[in-house]
């Protein structure tokens, strides 16, 4: 267990705070405003999950967070530092996978601390716990097209850690897996967070996925971008997933949240049709009654 | 060893060789019998065909060609002849030396096109103007311009194979998803980093395409040069002037057996250099072969 002390006591877990963050896009009269005046705080240590409906400017949310683009106003602070570009300190883990096609997984976990001439005795001690860890062991020659889909994940999450980032960003990172591979990536990432506590920003389209991963729940409007509502998932830890769906309090979150990401969706639905916001407005007449 | 012996009991190798065989019977048999597509057997199908006014002078005569037997007995007598040999050497030679030429500046030019904005906006314009030229049409220029016929032919050659190779660097460049560079500027990878581990991996199965198909052309273009050019006769005299020569030679001579003897040597010359580049390249990008 001393691996797991060496990797434990070198994490630090970052807070990163947007206030008033806006991104448009496009020239002069014709920009198109995709995140507006949004203000949130992904907790230091805890595992925020952000949820809404497609379309609705998560993925450019990520791209600011990250640094790949500069937000139009609004600020973005890292522990109280502002964030102006990439850095090993918010690593993103894409939709579907982003292994390089052209190195084997050890050499994809190594690519890190490799571009950053940190290649120690120590490192290596690190990757090694860490391809044990992913349970990739015996895939480290492997290309990523050798590996399942699962597999390419948790390559991914290794690679990921080994930079020790002050907060991970997943956007959407198990769409495209089967049902049954899906599940087992949430108990297997979950068990992963709880164990080392980084601080985890989990961007998802699947209100399941969200509800058993979340600390924190951040519902979002339809686009331009904003915080609609926020939930504390005081669900104990650990949790698994067949205890979640007899859970009172997770299922009444549950349909509190469907009916806010319902009317959200609805939205984006019925913009430049009549009826469909006719529509829109009868269903949430009726959401309201009930 | 067992290995080995499934795969030559493999299925598509047994279609191969059948469809060789096929090819080489009918081959045979038509040249041979002299009368196939002659019009005196086939007088229906002669009447039918001028009723639709196709005058039967403008068909090809298969009896013409001498017949695979034929061939194979000029070209055991050729084989011991050393001008053939240097035919293939000096046609390998100048393919080679047009082909690594090409790729020893084309490989580095089309990177820096995708790479630099304004490399790209003043050098793609003239190398898009210059592209559609067929390398044929450069020979009379290229004479002209190089000192001496043989440079003239390697330059050619390399034009074939030089646009081919720069527009697949160029397009290969272009389409590394941006997920990649985003990822590695994130983990903190400097810009040459992003080039020797990203950009240039991520370019290599396009090169390989692109060299592929460069050195099938490098192999038409070479031919045909040496015919315009005489084979480059200050180096292997008249019968050592390439394959292409070799060719033009025989049909001077009027030795139709060695024409087709040419074409094979050609064809297997070309199957050669394919196979070799093919075998590098799966050499060089092991993570494509495993699918």
């Amino acid at each position: 267990m001393s691996e797991v002390n060496i990797l434990r006591g070198a994490i630090k877990a970052g807070e990163l705070k947007a206030v008033d963050v806006s991104k448009s896009y496009g020239a002069a009269d014709f920009t198109k405003e995709v995140v507006s005046a949004c203000s949130f705080t992904i907790e230091r240590g805890k595992l925020t999950v952000m949820i809404g409906p497609s379309g609705c400017g998560k993925s450019t949310l990520i791209r600011l967070l990250a640094g790949f683009e500069k937000p139009t106003t609004g600020t973005i602070t890292l522990d109280g530092e502002p964030v102006t570009g990439p850095a090993r300190d918010r690593l993103v883990l894409f939709q579907e996978t982003a292994l390089f096609p052209w190195m084997t997984t050890y050499d994809n976990i190594l690519y890190g601390p490799r571009a950053r001439g940190e290649v120690t005795p120590e490192i290596l001690e690190l990757a090694e716990f860490l391809l044990t860890k992913v349970g990739l062991q015996d895939f480290r020659k492997k290309y990523p097209t050798q590996l399942s889909g699962g597999m390419q994940r948790r390559a991914e999450l290794a690679r990921a850690m080994i930079n020790n980032p002050r907060i991970m960003i997943l956007d959407e990172p198990f769409r495209g897996l089967d049902a049954m591979t899906k599940e087992l990536m949430w108990e297997y990432y979950s068990a992963l967070y709880e164990e080392n506590r980084r601080t985890n920003f989990f961007v998802t389209t699947d209100i399941d996925e969200a509800i058993f991963l979340a600390d924190r729940l951040l519902i979002m409007s339809n686009i331009p971008t904003q915080v609609r509502a926020v939930f504390e998932i005081d669900v104990p830890r650990p949790r698994r997933l067949a205890d979640l769906i007899e859970n009172d309090r997770s299922n009444q979150i549950k349909m509190e949240a469907l009916s806010i990401l319902h009317e959200e969706a609805m939205k984006s639905f019925s913009r430049g049709s009549k009826a469909a916001a006719d529509f829109v407005d009868a269903y949430s007449k009726r959401v309201a009654k009930t | 060893m067992a290995a080995r012996k499934t795969i030559l009991l493999d299925s598509v190798y047994w279609r191969g060789a059948i469809s060789i065989v096929v090819f080489l019977a009918l081959w045979e048999i038509g040249s041979l019998s002299k009368i196939w597509i002659k019009w005196e057997t086939f007088e229906w199908l002669r009447n039918l065909l001028v009723a639709f006014g196709i005058k039967p002078i403008y068909l090809p005569w298969i009896g013409a060609v001498p017949a695979p037997t034929e061939v194979v007995a000029v070209w055991a007598g050729v084989l011991g002849d050393p001008g053939y040999w240097q035919s293939w050497y000096m046609s390998f030679f100048r393919v080679m030396a047009g082909f690594f030429a090409a790729m020893l500046i084309g490989i580095p030019f089309g990177l820096l096109l995708a790479v630099s904005r304004p490399a790209f906006g003043m050098g793609f314009p003239v190398f898009e103007m210059l592209r559609p030229i067929p390398p044929l049409a450069w020979v009379p220029a290229s004479i002209l311009f190089w000192p001496t016929q043989e440079m003239s032919i390697a330059f050619v050659t390399f034009l074939g194979a030089f646009f081919t190779i720069v527009i697949n660097v160029v397009g290969g460049a272009r389409s590394i998803d941006v997920r990649y560079f985003q990822a590695a500027r994130s983990m903190g990878s400097s810009q040459s980093d992003i080039f020797w581990r990203i950009i240039l991996p991520g370019t290599l199965p396009s090169i390989v395409v692109g060299s592929a198909v460069g050195m099938g052309i490098t192999w038409e273009v070479v031919v045909a040069a040496e015919m315009i050019s005489g084979g480059g006769s200050q180096i292997g005299g008249t019968s050592g002037g390439g394959l292409g020569f070799f060719i033009w030679n025989s049909y001077v001579g009027g030795s139709y057996e060695q024409i087709v003897v040419g074409m094979i040597s050609i064809g297997i010359a070309g199957f050669i250099s394919s196979e070799l580049l093919r075998t590098l390249g799966k050499r060089v990008t092991p993570w494509l072969r495993l699918r």
